[in-house]
């Protein structure tokens, strides 16, 4: 096929976090593999992203945070996507967040997280195996 | 209920999702344009063009509070290029506008140029469909000028705003190559900085010299803006206003504007769906590889595989 199905991701920074390197260079390091990247900023709302999530149409959500307030922000993203019926899209993150509370996150359904030191290729090779463009 | 009729109540998902097919090239996504096109052709067109970081998306920003004060709902359309090298592409024009992503009238979609295949004028244009079914009294588009693809894009709206900065003399250049042509205004952003009067002259001799080319009475205003603080945006849209009276004000520009819209839509759906349908077969039956095979033994010039192809696929009729 010339024209298979193209992934397309958010990547969002919620909360009160200035610290966009990284959510910058992955954005870089999706469109490098091939994926339309909308990149919205610093300073969302959960609301917001869920938001610009839905109206692009993507089929996951990158969420960065550095400033500890992930326990909030990401879940709350997840409760968002299913009340506006729109939980078929994937939610990562990437930061620092501590041991216990990855495991947390995962069980309020985000599906991965990402620390530092994690190398880029393994970043998009997540995508690659755990996120289907919509329709395929 | 059919997709265009959720489209037409407004439901945003399905918006989303259809403009999602009309770029991924799905089927059925065609039929929804067609059950959907007896409802466009009421939303007003603004076309936003220029340089890579002029200013074009903090312009969209600040036009859309207006209009959103005037009450008028908004469609915004943000093209950003893809790499040609890898396919992907780094969307980022929403990261101006995000303060209107919790407004309920306003919809904003980022979109790719996907690259060689053609289409983006073609996707565009369908995405202006939709969102103008979907009944947004306004649709914005903005795309980088640069390319031929850009230009068709902006050319099928109602109004084209070409948008410069001083001290970019390449970009006046530019202009003389042929995007003066689509512009209906002109807009100088960035005024406070060295240089600004002299883009403006720069330009209006430009205008000035081309006078015959503004034969149905238009001649494409100059405006100076810092978008970055609201300055000078609502005389834009006043402007941009006259612009339309002007476009109603006689029914002879009005059925020459309808005639050339058609020519444009029709030429280019033809185009994109005969690439489309012949590139499909050939590369899924493995004829496009063979022939590029062929082409680099030498056993054949790329113009007789051309012609052979096209020849071929036209003859068998392609579905």
């Amino acid at each position: 096929m010339i024209k298979k199905r193209k992934i397309r991701i958010l990547v969002a920074k919620p909360g009160l976090d200035g610290h966009d390197r990284g959510a910058r260079i992955i954005a870089r390091a999706y469109r490098d593999a091939g994926f339309e990247v909308v990149y919205s900023g610093l300073h969302q709302t959960p609301e917001e992203v869920v938001r610009a999530a839905i109206q692009e149409d993507v089929d996951m959500i990158g969420l960065s945070s550095l400033a500890g307030a992930h326990m909030y922000l990401f879940p709350r993203v997840v409760e968002l996507l299913q009340e506006n019926g729109a939980d078929d899209i994937v939610v990562c993150g990437g930061g620092i967040f501590p041991e216990d509370d990855i495991s947390k996150l995962k069980k309020a359904g985000i599906k991965e997280l990402f620390t530092p030191g994690t190398p880029l290729d393994e970043v998009v090779e997540w995508v690659e195996e755990n996120v289907n463009p919509r329709g395929s | 209920m059919k997709i265009a009729e959720k489209i037409i109540s407004g439901d945003i998902r399905s918006v989303a999702r259809l403009i999602r097919d009309i770029d991924d090239n799905v089927p059925g996504a065609r039929e929804v344009l067609k059950d959907l096109y007896p409802s466009t052709g009421k939303a007003y067109v603004i076309g936003i063009t220029g340089s890579p970081g002029v200013g074009k998306s903090t312009l969209v920003d600040q036009m859309v509070t207006h209009l959103r004060s005037a009450g008028k709902t908004v469609g915004v359309l943000a093209v950003d290029p893809t790499s040609p090298f890898t396919g992907g592409a780094i969307l980022g024009d929403r990261v101006r506008m995000q303060r209107h992503s919790m407004d309920e009238g306003v919809f904003i979609r980022s979109m790719a140029t996907r690259g060689y295949f053609g289409g983006i004028t073609q996707s565009t244009r369908s995405a202006i469909d939709v969102l103008d079914a979907m009944g947004k009294d306004c649709i914005i588009v903005e795309t980088v000028g640069v390319g031929q693809d850009e230009v068709d894009i902006v050319q099928s709206a109602h109004t084209t705003i070409i948008v410069l900065v001083p001290g970019m003399g390449d970009d006046v250049q530019a202009l003389k190559a042929g995007i003066l042509e689509i512009g209906n205004i002109f807009v100088v952003n960035k005024d406070d900085r060295e240089g600004a009067d002299r883009t403006v002259s720069d330009i209006r001799l430009m205008i000035e010299m081309d006078e015959k080319r503004y034969k149905d009475g238009w001649k494409p205003p100059i405006l100076t803006a810092q978008a970055v603080f609201d300055k000078g945006v609502k005389e834009i849209l006043d402007e941009i206003d006259k612009h339309r009276n002007h476009l109603k004000s006689s029914a002879q520009i009005q059925s020459m504007r309808k005639y050339e819209k058609a020519r444009n839509d029709l030429s280019e759906m033809i185009k994109d769906k005969i690439i489309h349908d012949v590139f499909n077969e050939i590369i899924n039956s493995g004829e496009f590889e063979t022939t590029l095979q062929s082409i680099v033994k030498g056993e054949v010039d790329p113009y007789t595989a051309c012609d052979a192809i096209v020849l071929k696929k036209l003859k068998t009729g392609t579905p």
